[in-house]
């Protein structure tokens, strides 16, 4: 074990130490990793619900009668198309198209958005989003260092809400879909509610002041104890996000990864008015095609595959695993690889190269995990 | 703070072993501290019955969720057993690692070898 003494610490960290929370660097942060088991936390989720500190992830806010034209410019979407109270997922990158971050950006308003990015790449979405907002009539404003974010996932997590809910809000909660947020009070305390997560559950995330982050997490502990929510850590939310088949920025995305090769071409707009930035090259890889697929595999063995292990098929390297992992939901290994476009459908069978011994997996389609409706 | 039983050797690689019954058989096992380091096991690999295995080399993997770790052979000796069950249930081992989760029983070739290893307020200071 070794002992960081640069990690940040979100406000929650006293709690997170009263509940015997291990702790793990991530991003910069000292994260809970697990409370208790992982796997425990795993199957709350799935089957009850579980607490999740994200306070490390960023919160900028981008105000200004040009805000949307000016999010158009700089990431690859679409924002101006999406109503205020939804929820879109997008992605910043280079001139050369390589993925800078990948995240949400709410619509507050006409003219103000909050865009939520990895934290790790904070800083330099910030800063990189205030450089490209030379010449439009916006203020940039990282607000992360005051703002806190705690989720609630998992199919209990509406039921949990409404106990802390008045009863005048209740409606627009009940009504609240996937991908939209709303204002709301919550255990007394002013939030921004989002239908969002990143579990493959129904769920939310509670954007909230510093101060009142404290209370807003002890009064979901109690109040979801008897719905069976359980606080969860980092590695909980790994092996969830993998289930669901949800790229993690750092291993499926990186700067020398594009949107195409990652499964994401959907979500680059071609069609918005605004030229972007990294349009050319997008628009070049698009028409050529990529000569690598991101894929997900289940593995025909006991033996998990993990990141940097090569995809082996016909004798010769084909590809290489960025995550994986025995799924806990699953009961068997689950990986996602970039592999060459001519093993990339589903059934191609390839080994994969685990420590010296090779292991067969199959391609299959995405997500590994869908929840039941 | 971990459980660290009097009367085991312990190597570095957090591993326990017993001390060698009258046939100079040992119980070999990995220790709490290594367990909640790992996390929750959902996989064993061990050696067949009958392997023989050299100390220090690498005799198997222990594999939870987040991540997989080698299982050094802390003595050199042949495999007389190793813990079926452990395939079946694997939380034993984070459950009762001193216990139900053993791992396996090895014939240690040269009892001193056993000795050379830390005692519990030696491996107590490395995990510390």
């Amino acid at each position: 074990m070794t002992v960081s003494t640069t990690s940040r610490h979100t406000v929650l960290h006293e709690e997170h130490a009263a509940l015997g929370a291990s702790f793990t660097d991530f991003g910069g942060w000292d994260m809970p990793l697990k409370y208790g088991s992982e796997l425990a936390e795993h199957h709350a989720v799935r089957n009850a619900a579980g607490l999740f500190d994200l306070s490390h992830m960023g919160e900028i806010r981008v105000t200004g009668e040009q805000a949307a034209a000016f999010l158009n410019t700089a990431l690859v979407g679409n924002l101006a198309a999406i109503a205020v109270g939804r929820a879109k997922y997008s992605l910043l990158c280079t001139p050369q198209g390589g993925i800078i971050d990948d995240l949400i950006s709410y619509r507050l308003g006409d003219d103000e958005y909050l865009v939520v990015p990895n934290a790790g790449n904070a800083g330099v979405v910030a800063q990189t989003l205030q450089e490209r907002a030379a010449g439009f009539d916006v203020t940039v404003v990282d607000e992360s260092d005051r703002t806190s974010l705690v989720a609630v996932q998992g199919p209990a997590a509406e039921a949990i809400l409404l106990e802390l809910i008045p009863a005048a809000e209740q409606g627009q909660v009940t009504s609240l879909r996937y991908y939209a947020f709303a204002g709301a009070t919550v255990a007394g305390t002013s939030v921004l509610l989002a239908r969002t997560g990143y579990t493959g559950e129904d769920g939310f995330e509670l954007y909230v002041a510093n101060a009142d982050a404290a209370t807003l997490w002890a009064a979901l502990l109690e109040a979801g104890e008897q719905h069976g929510l359980i606080p969860c850590g980092l590695a909980s939310r790994d092996s969830l996000r993998l289930e669901a088949g949800m790229p993690l920025y750092g291993q499926e995305l990186t700067l020398d990864t594009e949107p195409f090769s990652a499964g994401l071409g959907p979500v680059v707009s071609f069609t918005k008015d605004e030229d972007f930035i990294g349009r050319e090259a997008l628009q070049a890889l698009k028409a050529t095609g990529t000569p690598r697929r991101l894929v997900g595999m289940r593995g025909r063995g006991r033996r998990a595959a993990r990141p940097g292990y090569p995809v082996v098929a016909d004798g010769r390297h084909v590809g290489e695993v960025t995550s994986g992992a025995p799924s806990p939901t699953l009961g068997h290994p689950i990986a996602l690889a970039y592999v060459e476009t001519a093993f990339a459908e589903p059934g191609s069978t390839v080994t994969i190269d685990v420590r010296g011994k090779p292991e067969p997996f199959e391609v299959v389609a995405l997500p590994f995990y869908r929840r039941p409706q | 703070m971990s459980n660290i039983p009097d009367g085991l050797r312990y190597s570095a690689e957090h591993e326990w072993v017993s001390g060698p019954d009258a046939d100079g058989v040992v119980r070999i096992g990995i220790t709490d501290f290594a367990q909640d380091a790992l996390g929750d096991v959902v996989y064993v690999d061990l050696p067949e019955v009958g392997t023989e295995i050299e100390a220090e080399s690498t005799v198997g993997e222990v594999e939870s969720t987040k991540s997989v770790s080698d299982l050094f052979a802390p003595v050199t000796g042949t495999v007389t057993a190793r813990n079926e069950e452990l395939d079946a249930d694997p939380a034993k081992l984070n459950a009762d690692p001193y216990g139900e989760g053993w791992l396996m029983e090895v014939s240690v070739k040269d009892p001193a070898q056993v000795e050379a290893l830390l005692d519990a307020e030696g491996y107590r200071q490395q995990v510390g």
